[in-house]
C-alpha cells in the first residue's frame, strides 16, 4: 500500500551558508509557476511537522549543530535532499577553512541536486523522487526494520560528484541509487 | 424524539468530519485559483491528516497529549451538544473549555513560539467571546429559547431583526477559523514568525487529532450561520445551508485579500463591532420583543 506520506510531503528549508541562489530556487517552485502544492508539497517552515528536509549550502562549524538539530526533531519517516552543488559537496568553497563540505558530513542525506544554482525542475524532480525513499522508510517503520539510511547516503554522493555538469542527469542517477538503497 | 436526536449526533460525528475536510480542501484549491495555482487534489486535507497518523510518536511532553485529547474531546460535545438540540450557553462554555485546553497543551510544551502563539489565542478568545455571548443572548431575546430545538422549531427567520449580530457573527468567524487579517495564534499559511504558532509543538498523531478537531469545529461554527435562517420551513434550511457554506467562502476570500495583522487591531476591532453592532441590535430587541 502507498503510504500516505508519499502524497503530502511537507518541506522545511535550511540556509547553511548558500549564496541565496539555491535558496531563491527553491522558493521559485512554490510559485505560481510551478506550484508544487500540486503534490500537496508545502514549505511549513517547522521541523516537527515536516517530512523533507530541503538543505542547501555548504555545513561549517557554526551550522553544524544547526543542520543535526532539525535534523533529530523531524519525525519519521524523513529524508534530506541536498539542494546545489555546495550543499552535495561544499562546492567552491570546500577548501574553505571553515568549511566542512556537504551535508552529507552530518547528517544521511537521501537526494542530491547538484547545480549552481539548482534549477527548480530539478528540486521538484528531487523531491518527488524522495518520496520513494519515504515509502521504503515507512514500509520499514511498519515492519520494524532499521532503515539502512547511511548505507543509501554514501553512494549518491559519488555519483552527484561526477556529473556536476548535467544537473538534471545527475538527479535520476542520484535518487535511482538511493532508491535502490531503499529498497534493499 | 430521542431517536431523531441520536440520529443527528450520530449524523454529526460521522459527516461533520468529511465535510470539514472536503471544505478545507475547496479552500485550498479556491485559494490557489486566487493565486492562479493549480492547487492541490480536493481531498489533500486527508491524505495530510492521514499522514500525520503514519509519522513516529513525538512529544515534547506527555502532558501535552492528554490536554490535546481534552481539546477534541470538548470540541466534539460542543457540536454534539448543539446538534442534539440542546442549550446554546452550554455550547459555547463547552466550546471556551475545549480552546482553554489547546491554549494550556500548547504552554505545557514550554516552546518560546507555542507559547507566544498561546498567548495570541488567549488574546483571540477575549476579542471574540462578547460577540458570541450577545449572538447568544440575541437568540434568547428573540426565539424566547436557548434551545436549538425550539430555534430551529420556531416559524420566524432570525436573520433580519439580528441582521447586527449576524454581521457581528461574520467578523469573529475570521478570529474563530484562525484567518487572515486575524490569523494571529497560529496559521495554515507560510506567515512564519512564530513558526507554527500554537501548533508549533504537536507533532504527527496529535497534530491529526488537531486537524479533525478543528473540522468539527469549524462544522459546529457554520451551524450558528444556518441557525440565523432556520425555520420550521424546508426554505429557512436551504437558505441557511446556502448560507453557512457561502459564509466560509467568504472568510476564505477575505483570508486571501489581507496580510495578517496586529493583535491590537484584532482586538480594538471586534470589541467596537460586538459593542456597536451586538450591543444596538440586542437593545432594539430588547424593545421590540
Amino acid at each position: 500500500m502507498s503510504a500516505y506520506v508519499t502524497k503530502s510531503p511537507w518541506v522545511v528549508h535550511y540556509d547553511g551558508s548558500s549564496c541565496n541562489g539555491c535558496d531563491i530556487e527553491v522558493l521559485a517552485c512554490l510559485t505560481p509557476m510551478y506550484d508544487v502544492e500540486r503534490f500537496g508539497i508545502i514549505n511549513c517552515g517547522n521541523p516537527k511537522h515536516a517530512d523533507v528536509f530541503l538543505v542547501t549550502g555548504s555545513v561549517n562549524e557554526q551550522n553544524k549543530g544547526i543542520v543535526k538539530q532539525i535534523y533529530e526533531q523531524m519525525p519519521e519517516p524523513k529524508v534530506v535532499v541536498a539542494v546545489g552543488i555546495c550543499a552535495c559537496s561544499g562546492g567552491i568553497f570546500k577548501d574553505c577553512y571553515n568549511v566542512l563540505g556537504g551535508v552529507d558530513q552530518v547528517i544521511p542525506v537521501d537526494a542530491y541536486v547538484p547545480g549552481c544554482a539548482a534549477r527548480p525542475e530539478a528540486i521538484i524532480d528531487a523531491v518527488v523522487k524522495g518520496l520513494g525513499v519515504l515509502q521504503a522508510k515507512r514500509d520499514a517503520m511498519v515492519n520494524k526494520l532499521e532503515v539502512p539510511a547511511e548505507e543509501a547516503a554514501e553512494e549518491p554522493a559519488e555519483a552527484a560528484e561526477e556529473a556536476v555538469e548535467e544537473p538534471a542527469e545527475a538527479v535520476e542517477e542520484a535518487t535511482e541509487v538511493v532508491e535502490e538503497g531503499g529498497k534493499e | 424524539m430521542i431517536v431523531k436526536t441520536v440520529i443527528s449526533i450520530i449524523a454529526y460525528l460521522v459527516l461533520a468530519p468529511l465535510l470539514g475536510g472536503l471544505l478545507a480542501g475547496l479552500e485550498r484549491k479556491l485559494s490557489a485559483k486566487m493565486q492562479r495555482r493549480v492547487g492541490p487534489p480536493v481531498l489533500q486535507p486527508f491524505y495530510d491528516v492521514f499522514k500525520l497518523f503514519e509519522k513516529e510518536r513525538m512529544a515534547p511532553t506527555r502532558f501535552q497529549d492528554f490536554y490535546v485529547l481534552i481539546f477534541v474531546v470538548f470540541v466534539i460535545a460542543s457540536g454534539v451538544i448543539f446538534f442534539a438540540g440542546g442549550d446554546l450557553l452550554l455550547v459555547i462554555f463547552t466550546l471556551t473549555v475545549a480552546t482553554a485546553f489547546l491554549i494550556v497543551a500548547a504552554y505545557s510544551s514550554n516552546s518560546p513560539y507555542a507559547e507566544v502563539g498561546a498567548e495570541r489565542e488567549l488574546l483571540a478568545m477575549m476579542a471574540y467571546e462578547p460577540m458570541v455571548l450577545l449572538t447568544v443572548i440575541g437568540f434568547y431575546m428573540y426565539q424566547g429559547s436557548f434551545n436549538v430545538r425550539d430555534i430551529l422549531g420556531s416559524d420566524t427567520m432570525a436573520f433580519l431583526p439580528m441582521i447586527g449580530l449576524f454581521i457581528g457573527w461574520i467578523f469573529i468567524l475570521t478570529l474563530k477559523f484562525r484567518k487572515s487579517p486575524f490569523d494571529l495564534s497560529m496559521s495554515h499559511h507560510a506567515h512564519q514568525e512564530l513558526v507554527r504558532g500554537l501548533t508549533t509543538e504537536f507533532i504527527g498523531r496529535t497534530m491529526g487529532f488537531v486537524e479533525i478537531s478543528h473540522w468539527y469545529e469549524n462544522v459546529f461554527l457554520l451551524g450558528f450561520v444556518f441557525l440565523f435562517f432556520a425555520n420550521g420551513t424546508a426554505w429557512g434550511w436551504v437558505i441557511g445551508i446556502v448560507v453557512a457554506i457561502a459564509a466560509y467562502f467568504v472568510e476564505v476570500y477575505i483570508d486571501n485579500c489581507f496580510a495578517r495583522m496586529k493583535w491590537q487591531f484584532a482586538f480594538k476591532s471586534s470589541w467596537i463591532i460586538a459593542v456597536v453592532l451586538g450591543m444596538i441590535n440586542v437593545f432594539v430587541l430588547y424593545l421590540c420583543f
